[in-house]
């Protein structure tokens, strides 16, 4: 059992993200593995344009996932109160930004947002409403998830109590969704952060997310300066993923 | 009266799920400070009937009143119900006394006054020592005093109960049985509906018990009527156990099999064919009136009883007898005897069981 896990895991998973470390502290790769030891890639990637370029990815990310977050509870909850085809239909609907590639999604994004009165082309906003559109089906998902496995019970006593609707919503379902819906905005600020077939299309001068930097590094040969800022980018985001789960587990009541 | 504030009636209340009827035109009414027990096994549309009244089902006709309020088309919240269901469905992320508050703030209530009547509730169900704890903290037992503290503190004039004792241990649930019996003595004017599919439970609690089967009223009536005098098959066999044998009306009693048997008739005319029910316990082994000999067909010890499955006349005949010094073999050719005012005589075709 763990042979093949290992077997699995360590040439698929483990072993490309460690030579992407290695390569951020290399100075030459000639042989198999890069050799030489620097940290002059790191200094290069945490100031100046590469800090404003992860400052940028951090604040779409998190604009785009509680956007995200916000829409997709707000689709899951409604789909659960309509009968079971509108809720196909809603189901459908928001698998779309998933099953559409995201080139097509930032296409889109750029054609509809390009004319006035909804002229955004050129901001920031058009990168942060392209990424919305991409991680609010997983955050529907997974928040619709969710809501079928809660039991209907708990709401049903509030009720018989004299709660009103929103206030059953409010003091009663989300609270017990709450590790869901942590749990969704973890995956979606995770996938906004590594966005870039969209983001290449929209993107201003003035608002460069990491992964279009790397992607801008390692295309001019900078391979080195390409995996420091990976390697930056990565451990952002594992960050942030861990102070999620921190949340998550305070909220977890059984 | 005054007293129209309280109390449920069901006025030919009919619910179905995808035209599938599960509750047909029930007809029913619970007093003001009465327990009625709603006894069936399960699918007969029980739960059904608690729901339409909490208002989590919407009947496709008929009326619900509480009081003389007809609530049939407002939603839960507006009704003024308390409920207990089986699994408690206490609120994991609150403490016990923010469960028991919850519906006081849900009312906007004073919080000084929320503060008393939270533990005044606590109290009443012995739970007062517990105020702090988390739901998960509780054992069973504890999660369902304290949904019931819950349903109370909003004093509601009805209280729903939908099989709260059946996620119980049977110790727990006999201690829980008589909890219940003290929180009615102690709130006479609140009327409780009490679904269950345990007769020993609506036969302890309820003043009157409603027998369902197949999303119909099959009898309604005290435990002591129902008992003695049920007035189908399926009644006689759901509350309580009974012997139900196949007979022939004669002139001054009936004939099963070969045996003639004594016992009141009423009105069933001769020669048509009837239902004796005779409860086992009120079987006795030996000569003595009423007769009934066959061979044993199987025996079983239960401490302070023996239960004897008799075969007579192609027909299994239960008694069951205090503990015997010297039970019969299996095989062996025994009398039994009841007295006549110990059997009732049921028109047959009703029910079938």
């Amino acid at each position: 059992m763990w042979t093949v896990f290992f077997l699995l895991f360590v040439p698929l998973f483990a072993l490309p993200l460690l030579v992407v470390l290695g390569a951020s502290f290399a100075t030459h790769w000639s042989s198999v593995l890069p050799s030489g030891f620097t940290t002059g890639h790191y200094e290069a990637a945490t100031r100046g344009e590469a800090l404003q370029a992860l400052t940028t990815s951090l604040v779409t990310a998190v604009s785009a996932s509680l956007v995200a977050l916000a829409a997709g509870t707000w689709a899951a909850l409604a789909a659960a109160a309509l009968g079971k085809r509108y809720r196909k239909v809603l189901d459908a609907l928001f698998v779309l930004p998933v099953a559409v590639p995201s080139v097509v999604v930032g296409l889109a994004t750029l054609v509809a947002f390009s004319q006035p009165p909804m002229l955004l082309n050129g901001t920031r906003w058009i990168v942060i409403i392209a990424h919305a559109v991409l991680v609010t089906a997983f955050a529907y998902q997974s928040v619709s998830a969710a809501i079928t496995r809660l039991d209907p019970a708990y709401a049903q006593a509030a009720a018989s109590l004299g709660a009103s609707p929103a206030y059953v919503l409010w003091r009663v379902r989300l609270p017990l969704l709450l590790p869901s819906l942590t749990a969704a905005a973890g995956l979606c600020f995770a996938l906004s952060m590594g966005e870039l077939s969209a983001t290449m299309m929209l993107y201003p001068p003035d608002w460069t997310p990491l992964p279009v930097l790397i992607y801008a590094a390692t295309d001019r040969g900078a391979l080195f300066t390409g995996s420091a800022l990976a390697v930056v980018l990565m451990a952002a985001t594992l960050l942030v993923l861990l102070a999620v789960s921190r949340i998550r587990t305070r909220a977890s009541y059984r | 009266m005054s007293t129209t504030s309280s109390g449920i009636r069901f006025d030919s209340v009919t619910v179905a799920y995808d035209g599938n009827v599960v509750l047909d035109a029930l007809d029913l009414t619970v007093g003001p400070g009465e327990v009625m027990a709603l006894l069936g096994p399960s699918g007969s549309g029980k739960t059904t009937a608690l729901r339409a009244v909490a208002g989590f089902v919407r009947p496709a006709s008929g009326r619900v009143f509480l009081g003389d309020r007809d609530v049939t088309d407002l939603p839960p919240h507006r009704r003024g119900i308390g409920m207990v269901v089986q699994q408690y469905a206490l609120f994991p992320h609150m403490r016990v006394e923010d469960n028991v508050a919850f519906g006081l703030k849900a009312r906007k209530v004073a919080k000084a006054e929320i503060r008393t009547r939270v533990l005044e509730a606590l109290e009443m169900t012995g739970m007062g020592a517990y105020a702090r704890r988390h739901p998960r903290e509780l054992s069973g037992g504890q999660q369902q005093r304290v949904a019931i503290a819950r349903a109370l503190a909003i004093r509601p004039d009805v209280l729903l109960l939908d099989e709260p004792l059946s996620a119980l241990d049977a110790q727990l649930r006999s201690g829980m049985l008589a909890e219940l019996a003290r929180l009615h003595r102690e709130l006479p004017d609140v009327s409780i509906l009490y679904v269950t599919h345990d007769q020993v439970e609506a036969l302890t609690l309820a003043d009157r018990i409603a027998v369902m089967d197949r999303a119909k009223l099959r009898a309604c009536g005290t435990p002591r009527e129902l008992y003695r005098a049920p007035a189908d098959a399926f009644t006689a066999s759901f509350v309580g156990g009974a012997n139900l044998l196949p007979v022939t009306v004669g002139d001054r009693g009936v004939s099963f099999g070969d045996a003639e048997i004594e016992v009141d008739t009423g009105g069933v005319a001769r020669g048509a064919s009837a239902t004796l029910c005779v409860r086992p316990h009120l079987v006795g082994l030996g000569d003595g009136p009423n007769r009934l000999t066959g061979t044993v067909g199987e025996i079983q010890w239960r401490g302070a009883t023996h239960r004897l499955y008799v075969d007579v006349a192609g027909h299994r005949v239960m008694a069951d007898l205090r503990e015997l010094k010297a039970p019969p073999a299996h095989g062996e050719s025994v009398s039994l005897h009841f007295a006549p005012e110990d059997a009732v005589l049921l028109p047959a075709g009703v029910g079938g069981g």
